[in-house]
């Protein structure tokens, strides 16, 4: 077998690992600390917004618009739909205007 | 604990109801499950060892970051540690999503683990948070379509990939940033969802100007925790129920 099969079967297994190791750790513990529950609750933003900062931060004025639109669309209480199709209409806009 | 009784059109009902929430993702996920298949080929990776990575690893970023790495001849045990590090985020994940799994078998647990990627979490999360139940059946609706057209993905990007006119001019190369943003709104009702936000967005730029990628995901993430954690939350925050 190649090295790409290797690294990918090594790879599968690490994430799996992940995927199922902080549950197995958690569920060791009779009860959860409120601020170890309160932590968690934060999980969702506090990950996900670390898959956007920095590409915004990257970004030109086309991108910086389209997810200031987005931003706003949702804000605004649009659904993850309207908001993605407005934002990347305005990503292909203007970087078609601004070249 | 609660035993699943229910009868057979029940769980496929809710089968269902998870397989249309997954539609959105599975049209935000498909060009990067064809970008990637096309990568995986110009990186020396045959059409097999593509669709191989996309069905065991299913990960979309560790997958891009798996083969850049590894077309940079970079030593295998690295882009082990690298695909690693990516995906260290799914030990949060799995951490909160576990607790409103008690109602699972210990198999069902296993099998699921495995489907946990971004979109899945945090539609799960959704699903808490407007007071509902997540059963195996409405998880696993969810699931399969997003698994199933991401290995398709990675084939059909293989064999016809290149014929993409101009990836950038479509902006395909920043739609996973404005979907995340997509999905990090969407949580804008929980207790100190600002502050938490606020603080990962600085930490992880930081990180990534001075420590690099991907390790600004891990902590970027665990400094929003931290503060989670640390602040008193303002008032319970469950209040919308959809």
């Amino acid at each position: 077998m190649s090295t790409i099969f290797w690294i990918i079967v090594a790879g599968a297994v690490l994430t799996y690992l992940t995927r199922a190791g902080g549950h197995l750790v958690l569920s060791r513990f009779e009860r959860i600390h409120p601020r170890v529950e309160a932590g968690l609750n934060a999980v969702p933003a506090a990950v996900l917004t670390t898959l956007v900062a920095p590409a915004a931060m990257e970004g030109g004025p086309a991108e910086i618009a389209a997810l200031a639109v987005g931003a706003l669309i949702s804000l605004a209480g649009g659904g993850m739909m309207p908001m993605f199709l407005s934002a990347t209409a305005v990503l292909i806009l203007l970087r078609h205007l601004l070249g | 604990m609660t035993v699943d009784s229910y009868a057979a059109p029940r769980q496929w009902s809710e089968f269902m109801l998870g397989a249309r929430r997954s539609l959105p993702v599975v049209v935000a996920a498909a060009p990067f499950g064809l970008l990637f298949g096309t990568l995986a080929v110009e990186n020396g990776f045959s059409t097999f060892e593509a669709i191989f990575m996309s069905a065991t690893i299913y990960a979309g970023a560790s997958q891009m970051v798996g083969l850049e790495l590894f077309g940079a001849k970079v030593a295998p045990w690295l882009v082990v540690l690298s695909i690693f590090a990516v995906n260290f985020r799914h030990v949060l994940y799995s951490a909160t999503i576990g607790r409103q799994l008690s109602h699972w078998t210990p198999l069902q647990r296993t099998v699921g683990f495995f489907f946990l990627v971004d979109p899945q979490f945090a539609e799960a999360e959704q699903r808490v948070e407007s007071g509902r139940r997540i059963g195996f059946a409405w998880y696993m609706g969810l699931a399969l379509p997003i698994y199933t057209v991401w290995i398709i993905e990675a084939w059909v990007g293989a064999l016809f990939g290149r014929l993409i006119p101009d990836p950038h001019a479509l902006g395909i190369d920043f739609l996973l940033p404005i979907y995340f943003l997509g999905l990090v709104m969407g949580f804008r009702k929980r207790a100190m969802w600002l502050p938490v936000v606020g603080v990962s967005a600085v930490a992880s730029i930081i990180a990534y100007k001075t420590v690099g990628s991907p390790w600004h995901v891990s902590i970027g993430a665990l400094a929003g925790v931290f503060l989670g954690a640390l602040l008193p939350p303002g008032k319970p925050v469950r209040e919308e129920a959809e």
